[in-house]
């Protein structure tokens, strides 16, 4: 190979490059986002599915009850272990929401104390915002 | 090490074939075995034509109009500019002169007083809306009850519908609207700058088994019903008595009826 011994001493030291953050943080724990308490974690058995569904397909789940809801007039859903939900924001929230007074778990995440939503957690740790508040109203406004 | 030519094209395509077979494999991992039904307490569910109709004659006062647009303003969180911003203000159902609601069926000898005769006037949710032609997403879109509805979700703010609609029932959020309501309802989303909206007959009280919000405040000044039911009182008022529309000439076939000989004249 012409001039190889530079080309492969190159190659090794934009890899190094490439992969240093890999190696910066090994071993390290990676503290996770802090899940908040939710207000009725106690009774709470699973979600509308299963929990490892929920956290992998949420946003898909929720894109397909708006459309349910507010295309079709659909707004009940059932899961797939045959029980029925409301399609509403508000069926997310009545357990998904925070008391901020007495969460002591998510005491050191900044997102929590501007916020009561229990979504931001998660969201700001993956850095997405969601626009759902925006229109729709929090956890304070679960009435039904 | 070298390859030819065909070889190379053969692992191309079986890495194409992976790539498309594997976007098969996420997206169908998504749905999860569940099924979607309308809500039991709905009101109308095999409805067609749903359509109301204004008794005049139910209208006298002031507070007549206050009544019934309050009712409306408070459970959508429709925001109060002020007088001084008239070219932002939200509208869902207000009041209009006969001149306005009525233009096209000129009559020159109509005394100023008759002209500024006040009418209730909201969306007509036509039978063909041209607002839902314009909309180039499909955020506006007529259900098969015959509502013109408003997804909101989807809704760019390109203004189409307001420039279609030949009745002015859609209202643009120049402003963000939430300082300006009043009392927000949590049982109804507000909206934000950027999006239209206009009256959609309260489908989210139809599915909890309510009657629109207007109707119910009107006491007895506004009818709703179902037009394909001939026992629903709208067809039997609608077919019997003498009704006018707006602008029928337009020939979007409005399903806001006017009842304005009164209840005696058949």
């Amino acid at each position: 190979m012409y001039k190889g011994g530079k080309i492969i001493a190159g190659l090794i030291i934009f890899v190094a490059f490439l992969t240093f953050p890999f190696f910066y943080n090994m071993g390290k724990a990676n503290a996770g986002p802090d899940l908040p308490t939710y207000a009725s974690s106690a009774n709470l058995q699973q979600c509308v599915e299963p929990a490892e569904y929920m956290k992998a397909n949420h946003m898909q789940l929720l894109n397909q009850w708006r459309n349910a809801d507010v295309r079709d007039g659909q707004s009940i859903y059932i899961n797939s272990q045959g029980k029925s939900f409301d399609i509403s924001l508000e069926s997310c929230v009545e357990c998904h929401s925070t008391q901020a007074t007495k969460n002591t778990v998510g005491v050191n995440n900044p997102a929590l104390k501007t916020s009561d939503q229990f979504c931001v957690s998660c969201h700001n740790y993956a850095s997405v915002e969601p626009t759902c508040w925006s229109c729709h109203s929090g956890p304070e406004g679960a009435t039904k | 090490m070298s390859i030819n030519r065909r070889t190379f094209l053969r692992r191309a395509g079986m890495l194409t074939a992976l790539g498309l077979g594997g976007s098969f494999v996420i997206n169908g991992a998504v749905e999860a075995a569940a099924e979607y039904e309308p809500s039991k307490k709905g009101l109308f569910p095999n409805a067609k034509h749903l359509a109301m109709v204004v008794d005049m004659s139910k209208f006298k006062t002031e507070d007549d109009f206050n009544r019934v647009i309050q009712s409306c303003v408070s459970i959508h969180n429709i925001p109060d500019f002020g007088k001084d911003d008239l070219k932002d203000e939200i509208k869902w159902i207000w009041s209009d002169d006969y001149e306005h609601t009525f233009s096209g069926g000129d009559n020159d000898y109509l005394t100023d007083d008759f002209k500024k005769l006040p009418f209730m006037v909201a969306c007509n949710h036509c039978e063909n809306p041209p607002c839902v032609k314009a909309c180039p997403t499909g955020a506006t879109f007529k259900r098969p009850d015959g509502i013109v509805d408003m997804d909101f979700h989807r809704c760019i703010g390109c203004r189409f519908c307001m420039g279609a609609c030949p009745f002015g029932a859609r209202s643009f959020n120049y402003r963000d609207p939430r300082p300006f309501i009043k009392k927000i309802d949590p049982d109804y989303p507000t909206r934000t700058p950027g999006v239209v909206e206009k009256c959609i007959f309260c489908v989210e009280r139809l599915a909890d088994g309510l009657m629109p919000a207007c109707v119910e405040a009107s006491k007895g000044g506004l009818i709703f019903g179902d037009l394909d039911d001939h026992t629903s009182e709208v067809w039997k008022i609608v077919s019997s008595k003498f009704t006018i529309r707006r602008k029928t000439e337009l020939g979007t076939q409005p399903s806001v009826y006017y009842l304005v000989g009164g209840e005696s004249h058949a």
